[in-house]
């Protein structure tokens, strides 16, 4: 076998470098696979196909962590509509107004320094029509946020 | 479990080592071995008895070395599985069926902690995790809110609920001398104390402190030629779901369904014959998410459940007899202390809080963040 060259979680963040959220899609489970990984954890393939998310979700759970110095902040567990779950935190609003359910949309955050860019979420504008949720190819444009 | 026997072996010997903020410089190995004289001592077992080793700690890489080293002992059977909290409700199950096989004839479950003289960072070292380590969650009381979170969404349970649970933890705690906590809880001190995650204050947090511990386990035979009653092994169960919260399936709905299902197969025994329930709440929401995975209550109906001091002395179900890693102790990964309180009370040890005529126990370990769950359930001979 050929020695891998790149390892998923490189891939991932190279996606992040470019805007963009990626995961995995397991064609034998056919179902989404996150976080990245070598072998999928539903059927044991190792075909694993990238795919980038269409970075629209919803608020599976939230909290608001209280740091003894510093702020209070967000952080929660969200749902892509592509079917798999992230850890992250809704910004542009108070932390405690994330709500379970709230649809979200994905933004790339780069923190600078050595630290690598991550994705977070901001609420879908309450003007637009709210999108259906699931399904989805996973391959729509990349929200700019 | 398959091929573990109901009833084949018995807990002869269990005890605290030292507890809460113990003297400056001990090790977490000091406390197992303090632990391991003192449980030897409550079954009249000694040290060249033990041929079976089984411990845990997050101090130590390889703390099964550095305790048969400090005993002078090289054990015949030997497991350190580490599963968080849980992990001395799966020393357990492995110890029975070393015991079933005859891999060993004394097998010795220990534990120590120094947590609170060293701090919990480094106790307890947290592993970068790209996926969450991004997100600063303080871990591991922010993925419990975040079920909690998904609790009070679905089924409305409320924060005076998750307060009733540490209120009942005290009232538990102030009948026990060895409790770290001294002094009487109210639901409003529990919601207007300092905000760790929402929606937990401190008082929804277990104790930090240090402690550690032994029990000791036989054969069911040799058990009744010893001191004390045998408390008899009647089911093991368990299930491991995620490591990381974001990888739960169902942030409601944990491994002790599974974990429990089986003990009770094992035991031939439901909930209705529980006599007293001891169950890891390193936060409020973890005995309410027992209480319903355990088949006390339906899904849903926790919050509820723990209301008008149910689950306080005096209420309808005893819960966290001892106070609870909420009111008692709590020295990083607490499952051993729910197996020594439940052979206390099958036992008829417990003075003011003991639970009358006691015969079935049921201790349930909860590790990680709701990641490992593993149930005991234990009893008296009149089970047998």
């Amino acid at each position: 076998m050929a020695q891998m060259n790149e390892s998923p979680l490189a891939v991932y963040q190279a996606h992040l470098e470019k805007g963009e959220l990626a995961y995995q899609w397991s064609s034998e489970a056919n179902r989404a696979v996150f976080y990245p990984r070598v072998i999928c954890p539903f059927s044991g393939s190792d075909r694993l196909e990238w795919r980038v998310s269409g970075g629209l979700g919803t608020v599976y759970a939230t909290t608001v962590t209280h740091p003894r110095e510093g702020n209070p902040y967000n952080v929660a567990l969200i749902d892509c509509d592509e079917g798999f779950r992230l850890m992250s935190r809704v910004e542009d609003i108070a932390p405690e107004a994330v709500k379970i359910g709230m649809r979200v949309k994905f933004r790339v955050h780069r923190p600078g320094g050595e630290e690598p860019p991550y994705p977070v979420f901001v609420p879908v504008a309450p003007t637009l029509p709210s999108p259906v949720s699931g399904g989805g190819s996973g391959r729509g444009p990349v929200e700019a946020g | 479990m398959d091929g573990l026997q109901r009833g084949s072996a018995a807990i002869v010997g269990v005890a605290e080592a030292d507890l809460g903020a113990v003297a400056p410089d001990m090790s977490a190995i000091d406390l197992m071995a303090q632990g391991i004289q003192r449980a030897l001592n409550d079954c009249g077992l000694r040290l060249s008895d033990v041929d079976g080793l089984l411990c845990a700690t997050a101090q130590s890489r390889t703390s099964g070395l550095s305790l048969a080293e400090y005993l002078g002992i090289s054990p015949a059977f030997i497991d350190t599985t580490i599963l968080g909290g849980s992990s001395f409700m799966f020393h357990v199950a492995h110890a029975q069926a070393a015991l079933q096989l005859g891999l060993c004839k004394v097998a010795v479950i220990a534990y120590g902690s120094t947590q609170r003289t060293i701090g919990r960072r480094q106790a307890s070292v947290r592993e970068y995790n790209p996926y969450e380590t991004p997100f600063r969650p303080f871990l591991p009381s922010t993925a419990y809110a975040l079920a909690a979170s998904r609790h009070m969404h679905e089924f409305g349970t409320t924060r005076e609920q998750l307060a009733a649970v540490a209120v009942a933890a005290r009232e538990w705690a102030l009948l026990n001398p060895a409790a770290w906590e001294k002094k009487p809880l109210t639901i409003p001190e529990v919601l207007s104390a300092r905000m760790i995650s929402y929606p937990f204050t401190v008082r929804d947090c277990c104790l930090l402190t240090d402690g550690g511990g032994a029990v000791i386990l036989t054969s069911a035979e040799r058990a009744r030629s010893l001191k004390k009653p045998p408390v008899y092994v009647l089911g093991c169960g368990q299930a491991i779901t995620h490591a990381t919260i974001s990888s739960m399936p169902d942030l409601t709905v944990t491994g002790a369904l599974p974990s429990g299902r089986a003990a009770y197969a094992m035991a031939r025994l439901g909930p209705k014959d529980i006599d007293v329930v001891e169950l890891y709440d390193a936060f409020t929401i973890n005995t309410i998410l027992f209480l319903e995975d355990l088949g006390f209550c339906p899904k849903g109906e926790g919050g509820p459940f723990v209301e008008g001091g149910r689950i306080a002395p005096g209420g309808g179900l005893p819960v966290n007899t001892n106070g609870g890693g909420l009111s008692y102790c709590h020295p990083g990964m607490y499952g051993l202390f729910l197996l020594i309180e439940a052979t206390r009370q099958l036992r008829g040890e417990c003075g003011a809080r003991q639970v009358a005529d006691c015969e079935t126990a049921i201790a349930h370990g909860n590790g990680g963040v709701l990641s490992s769950q593993s149930t005991v359930i234990l009893g008296s001979e009149a089970t047998i």
